[in-house]
């Protein structure tokens, strides 16, 4: 067989095995990313993905890793195509693999279209600006750092934290507020234990309601399939959203796994690397992920994304979070503090922050005290949470009266708005419990609220 | 004969067989004619970073050569026309997403301009480069003077009369002993090579940004550069926003380098319907954007700096004063480590290519105040946005941006974390430029503004110090002298530092209302002072007076307000109780 005329020539030519990655040599015609299926001499068939084309030293990273992989009799075949994945609106409510194939047992999908996972960026001119609120349940969020559709906001996470809980109850609960319109959400586990995953499951099978398309690559799953899971996702998620017309939320989870893996076949590379060893094209890397959230002119439909990252030691500056930080358009922080004291969520609204927030609150969309209730919320609970710093060092008694009143505030307002347990609450609940909490502190005090609003919304005595 | 490709590893292509390339010239890569540059040449073997994505392309493809350097195509339309990396203008492409492989003119070409030619311009004139041929009026706002490309001269034999033409059209012929030259209204510039002026002169004059902290404690001098290094969510991007709606600058040259795609769109959004506040006419009518998102290709991303600069040049050539505000040339750091890291380079520091240095300083010496080849006075300053890794200043971009500019704007992330914006950090930012425009504000703000500001580092200096004491063994050690000037330090920072870019009344603030309200916050701090030392006033309880709430509120007077206000202040502290 020729092979530059036969399109299923194999090579016998893997040169070396390192990692997940084999090396071939005298290769007549590759392509940059392109698919590859490998033949074992045992008859298994596994696939890779070209990352470096050369005659003499393609480089391919295999899916399904290169475990008992052999050298000399092992067949590999060019397809002359880049990864693509098989869509179908019936994903939604159903589990896939980290490549979007369903491994639940309801049966094959109608596949409607194939498309590559890299997606083509947006041209930034045709985006519009996010500015429609989505409604998480969660007050901590919706009150103080609201979630915009287009928006992409992470929460940061530690260890030993219920991050399971609250990203299950986001992705349970959220919706958005306009009439006749429906959330779908999709849910990507990357590199998470099996027996997350599984409470992700159950949690989204009680909640028969939701529109949940879970895609999963655990721990033992292929790493390199864990760097297509989120794409393979997202192409996902732009195919309901602007060939459907359909509001999408993409939770990830976790991205510190995911850079993990793409950490580790860069230095199978033998590349160069940049800081802890991540590779340099991280930054790159992640917002060809991130970035794909948003809205475009023209089409109805949205891709909003809650990227989930684990802080390693509780370090905010590390490489992952630092760069997920720089692309992405705030932040939600879990609290160790917090959780010490027993408030679910344990979330932090200080150093949280949604910038977009102000573009999706207000008249028509939330109510028009929304922007001023948050801002005097946010200011009061600094003084309070200050005054609690100080009264630790100097003790009580250092504190006069008003002090004492911001103190109270603060514990309340942690376990009344902040604390929900598995309670889902609208936004007009949220917006009134933070008033009520609000009456602790001196009326004259709420210089944040303007007077109509006042008069308006203070909770009277009853 | 094409060369062919023999590898391909990311947006990095290596070719053999380019029949004689040249470094920095052009390709165009693959069936899809990919637009490409050449980077190295190592033997037979051309390395070539390629604008756009390599998803796809196959080895054996075909590269052909193209004759020229990367180069920026340059006349009337390039202003309030949004580009890519590689100056493919966003609107014209097709969809919503970019394609591989499209092509567009970077300049309408079917737009037809008003030209004027000028007046004393005969046939015959001995011309140089740089010279101006006559002005069509591009936007409302700005004039294109259509000059004589820097690298032409020559004797003018024709030269288009007053009329419309489009860009494509003769302006010119101009022929000099071994050239006979039919030029269009446009011109293409290497983009990597500075255009040349005549000379480099002196500034005096403050580059004016209307946000107090910098304008009075931290001034650039137009022409300078500055820095703005900050973790992120610490307002470089918000800061730089605010700058491109308010300093006082003429043209203004935004390269959003490797950033977000929400942003950009924000930013066109707004800049397409807000007013210049000097001019009265659209922001967008006198600026000018780049956009290479962080998602688009990366080696566009690298060369969208010099895009940006480029076409700064371009305008500071006809006279004006321009400014480049570059956000992130972090990303474009990255870029440049990225590219070098496929090319199997033995890296520098932290993995950043070791001529990092040298291309921050070459980029930098772009900013300047000069004569142009015509003999007029232009500027560019530049303001880049640096994202250091982890927050940490001691990273290798902003040690090595820190040598190339003059001034330092640093964002701290604890204000920021704190709501303190803009997040300027006093303990961090210095300028170099305070001597040189020293005379300027004298004249122009007021003669002693210059003792106003000494006095207010002094206080912000002072109650660091105050605060360490505190942290050491409390407050209550401190004298009611020592009190008064903390109170003093949080209305200079609350009341004078603070400025909310979102306000209507305070996003910009003139060098003249800086310069009232902190006359006023100082006597405030004088008279407060006086009856402390001499009655024995408590400062403590002072924190609850409704005088310092106004004078924390004092922004959102005008300079009338501010004056009357300062001129009850001696009576409003004498009617302070006990
Ligand atoms: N001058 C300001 N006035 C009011 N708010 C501000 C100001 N500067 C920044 N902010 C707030 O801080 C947020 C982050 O600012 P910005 O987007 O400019 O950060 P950045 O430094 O560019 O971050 P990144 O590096 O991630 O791009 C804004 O969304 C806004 O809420
Ligand atoms: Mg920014």
């Amino acid at each position: 067989m020729n092979p530059e005329t036969s399109p299923t020539f194999r090579y016998k030519t893997i040169d070396s095995i390192q990692g997940t990655l084999i090396f071939l040599k005298s290769i007549f015609n590759v392509s940059y990313e392109e698919i590859v299926n490998i033949y074992m001499p045992d008859g298994q068939v596994r696939k890779g993905q070209v990352l470096q084309a050369d005659e003499n030293a393609t480089i391919v990273q295999v899916f399904e890793g290169t475990h008992s992989m052999e050298r000399v009799e092992t067949e590999v075949e060019f397809t002359k195509d880049v990864f693509r994945v098989g869509l179908s609106e019936q994903m939604i409510g159903r589990t896939m693999n980290g490549l979007g194939q369903p491994i639940d047992d309801l049966g094959p999908l109608f596949v409607e279209k194939r498309l590559p996972i890299t997606g083509a960026p947006m041209n930034p001119v045709r985006r519009t600006n996010p500015e429609d609120f989505i409604e998480t349940g969660l007050s901590v969020i919706d009150g103080l750092n609201s979630l915009v559709q287009g928006q992409k906001l992470p929460i940061f996470t530690l260890s030993g934290m219920p991050t399971s809980e609250v990203a299950a109850s986001i992705a349970v609960n959220s919706r958005v507020l306009a009439e006749e319109q429906e959330l779908d959400v999709i849910f990507v586990a990357m590199g998470i234990t099996e027996r997350e995953g599984r409470y992700f499951r159950l949690k989204f099978e009680e909640a028969s309601g939701a529109n949940i398309a879970f895609f999963s690559n655990y721990t033992m799953d292929s790493i390199v399939e864990r760097i297509l899971t989120p794409r393979v996702a997202l192409t996902f998620a732009e195919y309901l959203a602007y060939e459907k017309d359909r509001n999408v939320l993409i939770l990830l989870h976790d991205l510190l796994n995911y850079s993990e893996a793409l950490r580790e076949i860069s230095s199978a590379r033998e590349e160069f690397p940049g800081r802890r060893g991540y590779p340099g094209y991280l930054y790159t890397d992640l917002a060809t992920i991130y970035e794909r959230a948003g809205k475009v002119e023209g089409k109805p439909g949205s891709v909003t994304m809650i990227p989930i990252v684990t802080l390693p030691n509780d370090d905010i500056t590390h490489p992952v979070p630092d760069l997920t930080g720089y692309i992405t358009e705030g932040q939600l922080l879990m609290s160790r503090p917090h959780l010490k004291r027993d408030i679910s969520p344990p979330m932090n609204p200080i150093p949280s922050l949604s910038r977009l927030m102000n573009e999706g609150i207000g008249v028509g969309k939330t109510r028009e005290d929304h922007a001023n209730l948050a801002n005097q919320l946010f200011a009061s609970y600094s003084r309070g949470m200050k005054l609690r710093q100080l009264a630790s060092i100097a003790g009580e008694d250092s504190l006069n009266d008003r002090d004492r009143q911001y103190l109270k505030f603060a514990d309340i307002f942690e376990s009344k708005f902040i604390n929900q347990g598995d309670t889902r609450r609208t936004i007009e609940e949220t917006l009134t419990i933070g008033w009520e909490t609000l009456t602790v502190i001196p009326k004259t005090d709420l210089n944040r609220i303007s007077k109509k609003f006042i008069d308006k919304y203070y909770p009277t005595e009853a | 004969m094409p060369g062919i490709i023999k590898r391909i590893a990311g947006p990095v292509v290596f070719v053999y067989g380019l029949k004689k390339p040249k470094k920095n010239y052009i390709v165009e890569v693959g069936e899809e004619k990919l637009l490409g540059e050449i980077i190295q040449i190592r033997g037979d073997v051309s390395i070539i970073q390629v604008y756009e994505e390599t998803s796809g392309l196959g080895i054996k493809e075909p590269v052909y050569a193209i004759d020229k350097p990367l180069t920026v195509r340059l006349g009337p339309g390039v202003m309030s026309t949004v580009y890519d990396g590689i100056q493919r203008p966003l609107d014209l492409l097709e969809g919503s997403f970019i394609g591989k492989g499209e092509k567009t003119s970077p300049l309408d070409l079917k737009k037809k301009w008003f030209f004027i030619p000028e007046s004393n311009m005969t046939l015959g004139t001995k011309l140089q480069g740089g010279e101006i041929l006559g002005r069509i009026q591009e936007t409302e706002t700005v004039e294109n003077r259509i000059l004589v490309p820097p690298n032409v001269h020559g004797e003018l034999k024709e030269l288009a009369s007053e009329g419309k033409y489009v860009v494509s059209d003769n302006l010119a012929r101009i022929t000099n002993p071994s050239q006979d030259l039919e030029l269009p209204f446009y011109h293409d510039w290497p983009v990597r090579e500075p255009r040349p002026f005549k000379s480099r002169i002196l500034s005096n004059k403050p580059f004016l940004t209307g946000q107090r902290i910098l304008d009075f404690l931290y001034p650039l001098v137009e022409g300078g550069s500055a820095m703005i290094p900050g973790g992120f969510g610490t307002g470089k991007t918000v800061l730089n926003r605010t700058l491109a709606k308010f300093a006082s600058t003429q043209i203004m040259q935004m390269t959003l380098c490797g950033e977000r795609g929400n942003e950009a769109a924000d930013a066109l959004h707004s800049f397409l319907k807000l007013t210049d506040p000097t001019t009265g006419r659209l922001m967008i009518d006198r600026t000018s954007i780049i956009a290479n998102t962080s998602n688009m290709p990366v080696a566009a991303r690298e060369a969208s700096i010099y895009m940006g600069v480029s076409i700064a040049e371009y305008y500071r050539d006809m006279g004006y004063t321009v400014s480049v505000m570059a956000d992130s040339t972090s990303r474009w750091a990255e870029a440049l480590r990225e590219i070098s890291g496929r090319l199997g380079e033995i890296p520098g520091e932290e993995g950043f290519p070791s001529y990092l240095p040298k291309l921050i300083g070459q980029f930098y010496e772009r900013s300047g105040r000069c004569i142009t080849l015509s003999g007029l006075e232009g500027s560019i300053t530049i303001i880049g946005a640096v994202s250091p890794q982890g927050g940490d200043f001691s990273e290798p971009v902003t040690q090595y941006t820190m040598r190339f500019t003059t001034t330092l704007w640093a964002l701290d992330t604890d204000l920021a974390r704190s709501r303190h914006f803009p997040a300027i950090s006093w303990r961090i930012s210095y300028s170099q430029n305070v001597r040189e425009i020293a005379e300027y504000l004298k004249k122009e703000v007021a003669p002693d503004w210059h003792e106003y500001r000494t006095r207010i580092s002094t206080i912000l200096q002072e109650e660091e110090e105050l605060e360490r004491i505190v942290r050491l063994i409390g407050k209550d050690t401190l004298s009611e002298t020592q009190k008064g000037l903390l109170l003093t330090a949080e209305l200079i920072r609350e009341g004078f530092l603070q400025q909310n870019a979102f306000s209507d009344e305070d996003a910009f603030s003139s060098a003249q209302k800086s310069y009232r309200m902190a006359k006023a916050i100082l006597l405030a701090h004088e008279l407060i002072e006086e009856r402390v030392q001499k009655e024995g006033l408590l400062v403590d309880p002072l924190y609850e007076e409704q005088l310092i709430e106004d004078i924390k509120r004092l922004k959102e007077l005008n300079i009338d307000g501010i004056k009357e206000f300062t001129d009850q202040l001696p009576s409003r502290v004498k009617e302070l109780k006990f």
